[in-house]
């Protein structure tokens, strides 16, 4: 028989009129290994069948599951219940984005416009040849851009970023690193100063205040403070 | 006349985002780094009322130039507090750009800061509080120094504190500024990548436990100073104005008068 949790979630449907945010609880035994996706999903089956949230992949690599746990950003099928000591959790859904309905947001819209936003694509006057092996590149290169590269886009970096919430126009700590990644893929052709035209404003790496949550809460630990800073100082080293 | 497009468009006639931001973003940690190096060296300096009267009174004299003016000349105090003032400004405008400005922006951050109980996000409101907290608190002191820079001294600096009422602004100054400062000094490593080394996450726990124990430091420093100078200003209430006479100055006197005797 495992212990009693208690899970609070926030309940509002933006598109209703007659909805009224709230705190739904619900009770449940804890399970061994429990996540909270487990949890989340029991309750969707025998408590209220009207809660929404988002997962897909229940492993941590879709990055679809993120939500304010107990006020912190993080992955729910990654969250196991009993490292709450309290039995308490308290889920609310990530601000920044587009708030679907209860726990549930559109990550994916606001990710396609950061992608648009750093033009984030391989920028080559190159004709790819398909038939034939890429060009090599050094490892140590390819190391670094596809550490980079394992971004899963769960928006846990722009929840957690309090310049992001003051800041709507803020690109966030996953469009700053996306643009890092390009600018040390030698497949791209873009410049410095390219890239400058892209976040090289207040909005951008300039209006990052260095809280460093993204860093501190990103799931797949990226090294989002040294590349932030990285693109800082290439950028003001600009003329 | 490419002033007026770029200012109407918000880019250049090329098109080209201004490179302004990128200025703005390196003076203000410039101005920033410049200001919390300077107030390490203005708290050893004012501390040395710790060590006797006499030392303080010689570091205020050095400061008037008594090297190479005789009996120094406060006006230079005055220049360099002009100076300091011209930095401050300059650091308060940029660093203005960062704090909320609205009340929805300050209250999404308040509620933000409070769920995520994320260290640096708060330190970062401290930094911000204080920052603001200064622009009052600095341009007190900082006028008093400009205007009135011979006052300076074991005496006079007491008496400002306990008969002229400003030790109250003293300790809430010392306290933003130990805190912004070193908050500063931590936030400028992390955002330039200052020191990252091979591991920036090692590093950053490192400099997190530098900047604490600076804080530490400077604000034991600065209470003992304070409570130094609050000493001296009680006994010597009933002399404000009097400047003070270094020790070897006044034996010098005593002798000659004992030699007149």
């Amino acid at each position: 028989m495992g212990r009693e949790i208690t899970i609070k979630a926030l309940k509002y449907n933006p598109n209703s009129k007659v909805s009224k945010a709230h705190f739904a609880e619900y009770k449940l035994e804890e399970t061994d290994g429990m996540t909270l996706f487990i949890a989340l999903t029991k309750i969707r089956e025998t408590l209220d069948a009207d809660l929404s949230f988002d997962f897909v992949c229940r492993a941590g690599i879709c990055g679809s599951c993120g939500m304010m746990i107990n006020g912190v950003p993080g992955l729910a099928c990654r969250t196991l219940t009993k490292n709450y000591e309290s039995g308490v959790i308290q889920l609310m859904p990530m601000p920044a984005f587009k708030l679907i309905k209860d726990l549930s947001v559109n990550t994916g819209e606001w990710m396609n416009d950061m992608s648009k936003r750093v033009e984030s694509w391989v920028h080559t006057n190159e004709e790819p040849d398909y038939s034939k092996l890429e060009k090599p590149i050094e490892p140590k290169v390819a190391d670094d851009v596809f550490e980079i590269d394992r971004c899963v886009e769960c928006g846990i970096c722009v929840a957690a970023c309090g310049t992001k919430l003051m800041r709507p126009d803020f690109v966030g700590a996953v469009g700053l690193n996306r643009v890092a990644r390009f600018q040390i893929d030698p497949h791209d052709n873009r410049t410095d100063e390219d890239f400058y035209e892209l976040i090289g404003d207040d909005n951008g790496v300039f209006g990052c205040m260095s809280l460093l949550a993204c860093e501190d809460n990103c799931p797949k630990h990226l090294p989002l403070q040294s590349k932030i800073a990285y693109m800082r100082r290439k950028l003001v080293a600009l003329r | 006349m490419s002033n007026l497009i770029e200012g109407f468009l918000g880019k250049s006639v090329e098109g080209k985002k201004s490179r302004m931001p990128a200025k703005l973003d390196y003076w203000q940690s410039a101005t920033g780094l410049f200001l919390a190096l300077f107030m390490w060296g203005h708290m050893f300096f004012v501390s040395s009322i710790l060590v006797s009267k006499d030392f303080m009174y010689s570091v205020t004299k050095m400061f008037e130039g008594i090297s190479f003016i005789k009996g120094g000349n406060p006006f230079i105090v005055s220049v360099a507090v002009a100076i300091i003032i011209t930095i401050i400004v300059i650091h308060a405008a940029l660093g203005m750009r960062k704090l909320p400005t609205k009340y929805r922006e300050y209250q999404v951050f308040r509620t933000h800061m409070k769920m995520i109980n994320h260290e640096d996000t708060t330190l970062w409101f401290i930094q911000a509080f204080t920052g603001f907290a200064m622009f009052f608190l600095a341009s007190a002191h900082l006028f008093i120094m400009l205007t009135v820079p011979e006052t300076i001294g074991p005496y006079g600096s007491a008496d400002r504190m306990v008969s002229g009422w400003m030790w109250p602004i003293y300790l809430l100054l010392l306290l933003a500024v130990e805190f912004h400062g070193s908050i500063g000094l931590y936030r400028l490593c992390v955002k330039w990548g200052w020191f990252e080394g091979d591991d920036a996450k090692v590093t950053r726990v490192k400099l997190k436990k530098l900047k604490w124990f600076i804080t530490v430091f400077f604000l034991v420093l600065g209470l003992a100073t304070l409570a130094a100078y609050v000493k001296i200003g009680l006994s010597h209430r009933d002399q404000v104005g009097q400047r003070y006479q270094p020790t070897a100055q006044v034996q010098m006197i005593k002798n000659d008068m004992l030699a007149r005797v």
